[in-house]
């Protein structure tokens, strides 16, 4: 394992995109630890007497407000930085959630094959074929707004991502000698399947889970967009973006910082998971 | 023929499921959908009975669901509790918007990713690829919500030289015959009153939602064309077309693209998906009356009987798409057929 984590990153080093990539989640990983100390204001703190005051270093800006204010008068800069907490948690909950559920039920699916695999890969082509966004917000429908309910909906949608690139690798690796050994040893299925085959199907897990961070990310902020994510006060980036929205002819600023957060940060964790992917298919790697 | 026979009969298990989903999430919703319906306050005890039979949701859920299933077979996909039309009624006059703006958008995508794809496969490794490949990467992790804020920002509050939302100008009355407002602004009764205007306002209005929409399938069909291309260009027949002393343009236009189609195709087919999701995001910055803007607003007025229906019929479009587009896939690629 340790070689393996050390090889893999002998190889990331040697792609540019993917180091940008570690850089700037590093960055933004940082920014929301010490979202406490960082922040000049408390992002909920309503400044009446300021009320979309344009960024510090343009004319009519106020240097105790970097970013400037928004509609309520809320520090930017401040609402920015803890909306990186928010969004980080998010995609981390979102790729806990749907991996785990996703690599249960691919690695059933393909071990035990059958009926059972049958069962499994109807669902996952059945939600596979409702638009992502649409089931998500159909969930959120359901199940009312906010952002827990929000994770839970995106995550509903990225399992069958998991379930199909596992359930492939486990069909592969269920044939191999060391499977057969296990089984003369008297190792239990479960055994088998999580202790023996699981590890051998890291390589695409870990490529997934990194994606999947973005496409978790970049959902939830949409559906906080469409104000069914995180409700006001938090401060989420997407709802800051739908709040924004009637005042992008005065206010472009306000408009302009919370995407580019999210375009940063899906950016980066993209940049990573190609990388990531390069480093550990051997296949591609031959013909680059 | 067993093909084709064997890909319908594989609908029948996808479209039962996805009509037992949107049967199931409706029933899901917390509260009593008769309430919902009349209203907490008008709910004195003989009406609500009266609804609840009405509605068939006295029925043990099993019966519930076979007449769910045998009115969605009969075309009756439910009505809108805000505006009383039929839920199908409500679908096929939006439909066409969307279908507009994914065309235009998807078409777009194609006609630049296509060859972008192609001059960065062949000049690989060069500046031209790396900045194709991370402009495209950028585009690919684009949240299109703040995407088409950015546009309008530019475009139309900057430059002023592009409308903020909707289909057309107020100014024109166009008949609705297709829909399709490309095509009913040319017809002769419109062009006579008010010549190429309306068609030109069409077009305005298009631009940036088209834009907005099209963006990641643009980096994605430029991504995919690339890999296509590169995987393909390694191929024993391309060497051998170009020892035979061939034209280097004429095996990559006729050897090497049409095969490296496709992949390509199967590409187009699957984002066809996401167009219907970006234009759930797009239409709703745009204003643009189409199917997405109807779901998010059918969902924020709790229109509970547009959303199922909605649901159900934009999943089995997109499902029939798939069908379609494995039957292409089938008929393209002889490999398939032994």
């Amino acid at each position: 394992m340790k070689l393996f984590i050390s090889e893999l990153f002998y190889e990331l080093k040697k792609n540019k995109g993917s180091m940008i990539g570690i850089v700037i989640i590093l960055f933004f990983i940082f920014v929301a630890f010490f979202a406490w100390p960082l922040a000049p204001h408390d992002p909920t703190f309503i400044y009446s007497e300021f009320l979309r005051l344009p960024p510090s270093f343009t004319p009519g800006g106020n240097a105790q407000f970097f970013f400037g204010t928004d509609d309520l008068g809320r520090d930017l800069l401040s609402r920015l930085i803890y909306g990186s907490q928010v969004s980080l948690s998010v995609g981390f909950a979102v790729v806990i959630l749907s991996l785990i559920t996703g690599t249960f039920l691919g690695v059933l699916a393909g071990y035990y094959g059958g009926s059972l695999d049958k069962i499994i890969m109807r669902i996952t082509d059945l939600i596979m074929s409702l638009p992502s966004i649409l089931f998500a917000i159909v969930i959120v429908a359901v199940l009312g707004p906010g952002i827990s309910n929000a994770i839970v909906a995106v995550s509903i949608v990225a399992v069958p991502n998991f379930v199909r690139i596992i359930r492939a690798q486990v069909m592969v690796e269920k044939n191999k000698q060391y499977v057969l050994a296990a089984r003369l040893f008297g190792a239990s299925n479960f055994r088998i399947m999580f202790k023996e085959i699981l590890p051998n199907c890291m390589a695409p897990l870990i490529v997934q889970a990194t994606l999947g961070f973005s496409d978790g990310i970049l959902n939830c902020a949409a559906l906080g967009f469409l104000g069914l994510g995180a409700q006001a006060p938090m401060s989420e980036w997407g709802t800051m973006l739908s709040d924004a929205r009637s005042y992008i002819e005065s206010s472009p600023w306000m408009v302009t910082l919370p995407g580019l957060c999210i375009l940063v940060v899906v950016l980066s964790f993209n940049l990573l998971g190609d990388g990531l992917r390069d480093a550990l298919d051997p296949r591609l790697k031959k013909q680059n | 023929m067993k093909y084709f026979l064997k890909k319908l009969l594989d609908l029948i298990p996808t479209l039962f499921g996805i009509s037992l989903v949107c049967f199931i999430l409706i029933r899901l919703i917390p509260g009593d959908p008769v309430l919902n319906l009349i209203g907490e306050r008008g709910a004195d005890p003989a009406r609500y009975l009266e609804m609840k039979k009405a509605l068939g949701l006295d029925l043990p859920i099993y019966q519930q669901f076979w007449f769910y299933l045998k009115n969605t077979l009969q075309g009756d996909i439910g009505t809108s509790i805000i505006s009383n039309n039929t839920v199908w009624s409500e679908f096929i006059e939006r439909f066409p918007a969307t279908m507009e703006l994914g065309f235009i958008a998807l078409l777009g995508a194609t006609a630049l990713g296509l060859p972008l794809g192609m001059i960065a496969a062949i000049k690989r490794n060069s500046f031209f690829d790396y900045f194709l490949m991370s402009t495209s990467l950028i585009g690919y992790s684009m949240p299109i919500f703040w995407w088409g804020l950015i546009l309008i920002l530019f475009f139309s509050v900057k430059l002023g030289i592009t409308p903020v939302s909707g289909r057309i100008d107020f100014l024109f009355d166009i008949p609705h015959y297709t829909g399709f407002y490309l095509i009913d602004t040319l017809q002769s009764s419109v062009v006579k009153e008010n010549g190429f205007a309306p068609l030109l306002s069409a077009l305005k209005h298009l631009l940036l939602p088209s834009i907005a929409l099209g963006t990641i399938p643009l980096a994605v069909i430029a991504r995919m064309t690339r890999s296509s291309m590169l995987e393909v260009l390694g191929e024993d027949y391309i060497r051998t077309a170009r020892a035979k002393g061939m034209n280097k343009y004429r095996v990559i236009a006729i050897h090497a693209l049409r095969n490296a189609l496709i992949p390509i195709i199967t590409t187009l087919a699957l984002l066809f998906g996401s167009i219907i999701t970006g234009a759930i995001l797009t239409e709703t910055i745009f204003s643009w009356p189409g199917i997405g803007k109807w779901i998010v607003a059918s969902i924020t007025a709790r229109d509970y009987p547009v959303i199922q229906g909605g649901v159900l019929i934009i999943s089995f479009v997109i499902v029939l798409t798939n069908m379609l587009v494995d039957i292409i896939y089938y008929v393209l690629n002889p490999k398939m057929r032994s």
